[in-house]
């Protein structure tokens, strides 16, 4: 359907609503939460305080040998405001020590799944009550940020198995880590040797095709679907190169210039996960893997207050807000 | 001593210079009464003599070593030759060739094929081919896969043996991984304890594992609970070297940190690593390199078999990287070549030793102990024909003595069986004579008592029923 624009025979202001929300954005501040999945030691920590550029987790390795090992997955969230050019943003990050540190990692996976599915349930819950708050806190994951280990081989079992359990609730984005390990040739055939898997496996990384992108859309998504894995390095240590100060890791035999893109493409990843595709990110967890999400619970609860009234059991009419926050499953 | 090869290569050389140095010094002959040196190996009176000018080193040892019972030390007055025994050890070895069996276990993906090329200085791994969605794997277990590879240089070939263990710690589910790996090490110890009590000995293949080189994933917090349990299983059965693997991912300073923290680790559940032994006889050279090497374990170690040009234009064996290039062969850049010297051109022999007689030698013990075998320590007692004999008529004269006690008490006993029984029946006889001569009074009484009566009976013929009865056949006085 063509849409036919009528012309205005003089100017009439509504232009500037796009200000008029910008100021009501700023005043309200965006919200965006990340989750960090990985084996422990790939520099989970390191990476999120590089990327922006603030210490905003500690490292959780084992310190001493008497200190115990995490048995299970356990979830840490930490918060923060960071603010830049009056844009403040609150940043969840959420944690995930103990992945994959156990001898028997079968299951690992369950705790960060439930975890994600818990703040889409919790959502719901507050946006299904009869009197809700105005503006919704919003703490379901928007990024799900998947380490791999810069093995130079292939993907292993348990990261196949936990990708595509991840890839149905939450925007996935692989990173392959401590890649200052991998020569420019490794890098380029492990990255292959990755595509090709993830095609085999049938997982959709984030960024997804969508029909309603518009030319320039589909050509970065394009862009960034081919970079992925970005082949990332982090470091909370800066130099000074040609006056800028810049995140560096220093080796005996050379330098590496984070910033740098013939180093690595962690300046593609900010780019991606903070100038170009935030919202996006926001975005798509709302409409596609909320709205899943949300479908499944009503169609649930449906077919079970259905079955709760054909058992006879009165109240199946009046109280569907009652049922909902009552016969609750998430 | 660094190795033995480079010590005895001009043997017989050196051996002239030693004769002459003795003939010119005017010295005593015997010394038995100077305190005699810890003994002292064949190589001690001459080999030193490259070190002092002097020909000092055929006097005794001013060493105040602690007497040894029955070693005294001799001089010699002349050329014997036995200082050319290393070189016939050398040319032995040499026809025999040397063989060495490693065993490499880590994680996929840490460079252990690239090591074994990097250390051999050959491209005995190929690339790998990967066949992609490997997670169905067929076997979930960790195989043990063994290659051979003979190399030689100058003149002296090695059969090297390298056990690899793919699936190591790539499952979801890694329980027992380190099972079929100890299996193997024991399957290496079981064949050689059955070639060893085999009748003909002559063939003997040894599948012993002589050193096991253990990779540890650098995540530069600390050992991974897979590793801990891995070492803790394995650490008394083999020669455990754990080496850090892809070095080149961390910094010096997070090298540093984490070779401490995997060392307190280590040293917290109690796991035993192989170190080189020092000796008391090795040279200053000799110790500062083994300080050396010690105070860089674990290794941390970087692979590479390919050449690059370095930054100052040498073309050296390393890896390539935007920001510059890692040497493989520099000891500031990674300790891959402390690992080849303590590996291969120093303790290689150490390796093997300790594999056969400490580690291979408990395992027998706990083996044959758990089998029921006990040590009879009777077997090794020194004999004298002369005291044995001794020994045996004594033990005889014991015997009989105890023989003839035991046959004196029996017949005692005998005896006096006998003396009841012949009393019982003696007495018996008595009674029984009592009671005939009382038998044969009554009766006489009676007879005597009857004739009274019958004599008396003529007047009043009084017969009883008994008599009566007992005359009825016979005649009746009364006649009725």
């Amino acid at each position: 359907m063509t849409t036919q624009i009528t012309p205005l025979s003089r100017p009439v202001g509504f232009d500037s609503i796009t200000r008029q929300i910008e100021r009501k954005l700023l005043k309200r501040g965006f919200q965006f939460n990340v989750i960090l999945v990985g084996a422990t030691g790939l520099g989970k920590s390191t990476m999120v305080n590089t990327l922006f550029a603030s210490h905003l987790i500690d490292t959780k390795g084992r310190a001493g040998p008497a200190e115990p090992v995490r048995s299970t997955t356990e979830i840490e969230s930490v918060s923060h405001i960071i603010e830049e050019n009056g844009v403040r943003l609150r940043l969840n990050i959420v944690d995930t020590p103990g992945y994959g540190d156990a001898i028997n990692n079968d299951r690992c996976w369950d705790a960060i799944i439930k975890y994600i599915k818990d703040q889409h349930s919790a959502f719901l819950r507050r946006e299904l009550t009869a009197t809700r708050d105005k503006y919704i806190q919003d703490t379901r994951i928007h990024c799900c940020l998947f380490f791999l280990a810069p093995t130079g081989h292939q993907l292993r079992p348990l990261d196949v198995a936990v990708l595509k359990k991840l890839s149905d609730v939450v925007n996935v984005v692989p990173v392959i880590a401590k890649s200052d390990g991998l020569s420019l040739d490794e890098r380029v055939a492990f990255k292959q040797r990755i595509k090709s898997e993830f095609d085999l496996h049938g997982l959709r990384m984030y960024p997804y095709a969508s029909d309603e992108h518009d030319e320039d859309e589909r050509a970065l998504n394009e862009a960034v679907t081919s970079l992925i894995p970005f082949a990332v390095v982090g470091s909370e240590q800066t130099a000074n190169i040609n006056g800028r100060e810049v995140p560096v890791r220093q080796h005996r035999w050379g330098t590496v210039n984070i910033d740098d893109e013939r180093h690595c493409e962690f300046i593609y990843l900010r780019k991606f996960l903070t100038e170009t595709h935030l919202q996006d990110l926001i975005d798509t967890t709302a409409q596609v893997h909320y709205e899943s999400f949300r479908s499944k619970q009503l169609l649930a609860l449906k077919e079970q207050s259905a079955a709760m009234s054909q058992g006879g059991v009165p109240g199946g009419q009046g109280g569907a807000s009652r049922n909902v926050s009552a016969g609750f499953r998430s | 001593m660094s190795d033995n090869a480079n010590v005895v290569q001009p043997p017989l050389e050196r051996h002239h210079d030693e004769q002459m140095d003795t003939d010119q010094s005017e010295e005593p002959v015997f010394t038995p009464a100077s305190p005699p040196p810890v003994p002292s190996t064949p190589q001690t009176p001459s080999m030193s003599a490259p070190t002092t000018s002097k020909p000092a080193a055929a006097q005794p040892a001013t060493a105040s070593a602690p007497p040894v019972a029955t070693v005294v030390k001799r001089k010699l007055t002349g050329f014997v030759g036995f200082a050319n025994l290393p070189a016939q050890w050398h040319r032995k070895s040499v026809r025999k060739g040397f063989e060495f069996t490693v065993m490499l276990v880590g994680e996929s993906g840490l460079g252990k094929s690239t090591m074994v090329n990097t250390l051999l200085n050959s491209d005995t791994y190929g690339p790998k081919n990967y066949q992609l969605g490997g997670e169905q794997r067929n076997d979930k277990t960790v195989s043990t896969t063994t290659t051979t590879a003979l190399v030689q240089e100058d003149g002296v070939s090695l059969q090297l043996s390298i056990v690899d263990t793919p699936g190591f710690g790539d499952f979801i589910n890694n329980e027992e991984c380190w099972r079929p790996i100890l299996q193997r090490i024991e399957q290496g110890y079981d064949s050689y304890l059955d070639q060893e009590n085999a009748i003909d000995r002559k063939e003997v293949r040894d599948e012993r594992v002589h050193a096991c080189l253990f990779f540890i994933d650098p995540t530069g917090h600390a050992l991974k609970p897979i590793e801990i349990e891995f070492m803790r299983r394995l650490h008394q059965r083999v020669n455990l070297i754990p080496v850090i693997a892809k070095a080149d991912l961390m910094t010096a300073e997070e090298t540093d940190l984490f070779k401490r923290r995997v060392l307190a680790d280590l040293e917290y559940h109690r796991i035993q690593t192989f170190t080189p032994p020092r000796y008391a006889l090795d040279d200053e050279e000799t110790l500062a390199e083994s300080r050396d090497m010690l105070s860089r374990v674990p290794f941390a170690i970087v692979g590479s078999n390919t050449i690059v040009n370095a930054g100052d234009g040498r073309r050296v064996r390393g890896r390539q990287y935007p920001w510059g290039v890692i040497e493989v062969d520099n000891e500031s850049h990674c300790d891959t070549a402390k690992l080849r010297q303590m590996l291969i051109r120093t303790h290689m022999e150490e390796l093997k030793d300790h594999t056969r007689n400490t580690l291979y030698e408990n395992y027998r013990t706990e083996k044959l102990t758990a089998m029921g075998i006990t040590q009879d320590p009777s077997v090794f007692k020194e004999v004298s024909p002369q005291a044995k004999l001794e020994e045996e008529r004594a033990l005889h004269e014991a015997r009989l003595a105890k023989m003839e006690s035991e046959m004196r008490t029996v017949f005692q006993q005998k005896v006096q069986e006998k003396e009841a029984k012949l009393k019982q029946s003696e007495e018996e006889l008595y009674s029984k004579h009592r009671q005939m001569k009382e038998d044969l009074n009554n009766q006489r009484l009676e007879a005597e008592d009857k004739r009274q009566r019958i004599l008396s009976g003529q007047l009043t013929p009084a017969p009883t029923q008994d008599d009566n009865k007992g005359r009825r056949g016979k005649f009746s006085l009364g006649g009725r």
